[in-house]
């Protein structure tokens, strides 16, 4: 088992922080405390050779790289990392009950990712975007097509829907702690978390309120909180550069 | 942590291949539960209490608690009773099977089911996509990480042989039904074994 502190050469994360995917697993890096080195990932034009070479079958980020050992799904590497470095706060929690819990409740979250971070009508095409094409899947399966009034508001209302439901999984999850970690951060803080940043930004460029305090006051100050902590927002782009991100895919597109 | 073999209820349909990896990790464990039949079309009262937000089968109840969703329910099972593991020690190993137990229900059985509602061209497309997916998890076990193991998970049944053992026989049911070949012996010899040896130990 490697010490909290890996030389750098032996952890590399590949990826682009724009997407909450690849932002879980720096989160986790960060909170265990281990060095790596990020591998930015070209997203137009072609696949990078060492993406696809890591990552076969689905050809996606984030891909972790430790000691020569490929592991994929953002999901999956944040287990890996919290049963590798033990020595700093556990991710999961210690009691099968509450990993059970925990696990439900970020398979419910990467089941609604696409609705959470990406609705009201964003429209992306870009053939080499590797991790577009993950969206764009997304985006066809909710047939979210076109930024119509009434559609925007029913999406709008799906979204308040899982928040809701959010909420009401923080209440049980967090204990009256500030985490569904409870104390520090944990699995579901880092699943969902790692949206909040295109959450933001969808709310700015659609002109939407999705984490209304009137509706989820719990998950709001979460959300504060959240994306303070120092090891998240070291690994979250600022607003703007999802909003850029999202112009440059849609101009590329067309 | 062992708890009074009676505390344990599974919510289930005998055609669910997600209630058999549940049912099977019970019996790997050697533990007795009590199964109630459910109709997943119209989900009952049970059924709504204990998984309101899929409202689908299967539904481990233990300890006053309801847990869903197969795979955590496998992890659960495995964590709670942890004779017989079903997972590797092995970090690294474990990421490795959960990224197949991950690929099966995210492709696999998603390609199968389309072989199913597909017909003509699509169908045929179906069938290829099947083939490659089955094809990606022939090369693990020649080369790669399950290379040389009478089973995924080694010398014994796990977690993975669970889950991709307990959609297997749908097929046998789906080529039958489709007319369609979907394991053809000559390209996957040792996952055809794979399957075998599973199906003759589940019995």
């Amino acid at each position: 088992m490697a010490a909290a502190s890996a030389t750098t050469e032996e952890v590399k994360l590949l990826g682009l922080w724009v997407s909450p995917y690849v932002t879980r697993a720096g989160i986790a890096l960060n909170l265990k405390k281990v060095g790596y080195e990020f591998v930015q990932v070209e997203v137009l034009g072609q696949k990078s050779e060492i993406l696809v070479k890591s990552n076969p079958v689905y050809k996606k980020i984030p891909v972790l790289i430790h000691q020569g050992k490929p592991i994929c799904e953002s999901a999956i590497i944040v287990e890996y990392i919290d049963e590798i470095w033990t020595s700093e706060a556990p991710i999961l929690p210690s009691h099968p009950l509450d990993r059970a819990v925990a696990r439900f409740w970020a398979t419910y979250i990467d089941d609604k990712v696409g609705l959470l971070a990406f609705p009201c009508g964003i429209r992306f095409y870009a053939p080499n975007s590797i991790f577009f094409w993950q969206l764009l899947a997304l985006l066809k399966a909710l047939a979210v097509e076109a930024a119509e009034e009434s559609s925007k508001a029913e999406t709008v209302d799906q979204v308040t829907e899982v928040l809701q439901l959010l909420e009401d999984a923080f209440a049980e999850c967090s204990h009256g702690k500030d985490c569904f970690g409870g104390d520090t951060i944990g699995y579901v803080d880092i699943v969902l978390g790692s949206c909040l940043g295109w959450i933001k930004a969808v709310e700015e460029m659609e002109n939407v309120r999705l984490l209304d305090e009137k509706k989820v006051p719990l998950l709001v100050g979460w959300a504060e909180r959240f994306l303070q902590d120092k090891a998240v927002k070291e690994v979250t782009p600022e607003r703007d550069e999802y909003v850029q991100y999202a112009k440059m895919i849609s101009a590329s597109a067309r | 942590m062992d708890q009074p073999p009676s505390s344990v209820k599974l919510l289930g349909s005998w055609a669910d291949s997600h209630t058999h990896r549940v049912q099977l990790a019970l019996k790997l464990k050697g533990l007795e539960f009590e199964y109630q039949e459910e109709d997943f079309i119209n989900p009952s009262p049970a059924l709504l209490l204990h998984n309101p937000v899929y409202k689908k089968v299967p539904a481990l109840l233990h300890g006053g608690r309801s847990i869903v969703e197969s795979i955590v329910i496998l992890q659960y099972i495995d964590e709670t009773w942890t004779d017989n593991p079903i997972m590797p020690a092995d970090p690294s190993e474990r990421a490795v099977i959960r990224f197949w137990c991950h690929f099966t229900d995210d492709k696999l059985a998603p390609a199968v089911g389309l072989v199913f509602s597909s017909s003509g061209e699509g169908q045929k497309a179906a069938v290829d996509q099947v083939h490659e997916n089955l094809k990606l998890l022939e090369r693990e076990l020649k080369d790669g990480a399950f290379k040389g193991r009478r089973f995924f998970g080694g010398d014994k049944i796990g977690l993975l042989d669970i889950v991709l053992g307990c959609g297997s026989y749908w097929l046998a049911v789906f080529e039958e039904v489709m007319e369609v070949k979907l394991i053809d012996p000559n390209p996957s010899p040792s996952s055809m074994h794979g399957c075998e040896t599973s199906r003759s130990n589940r019995r």
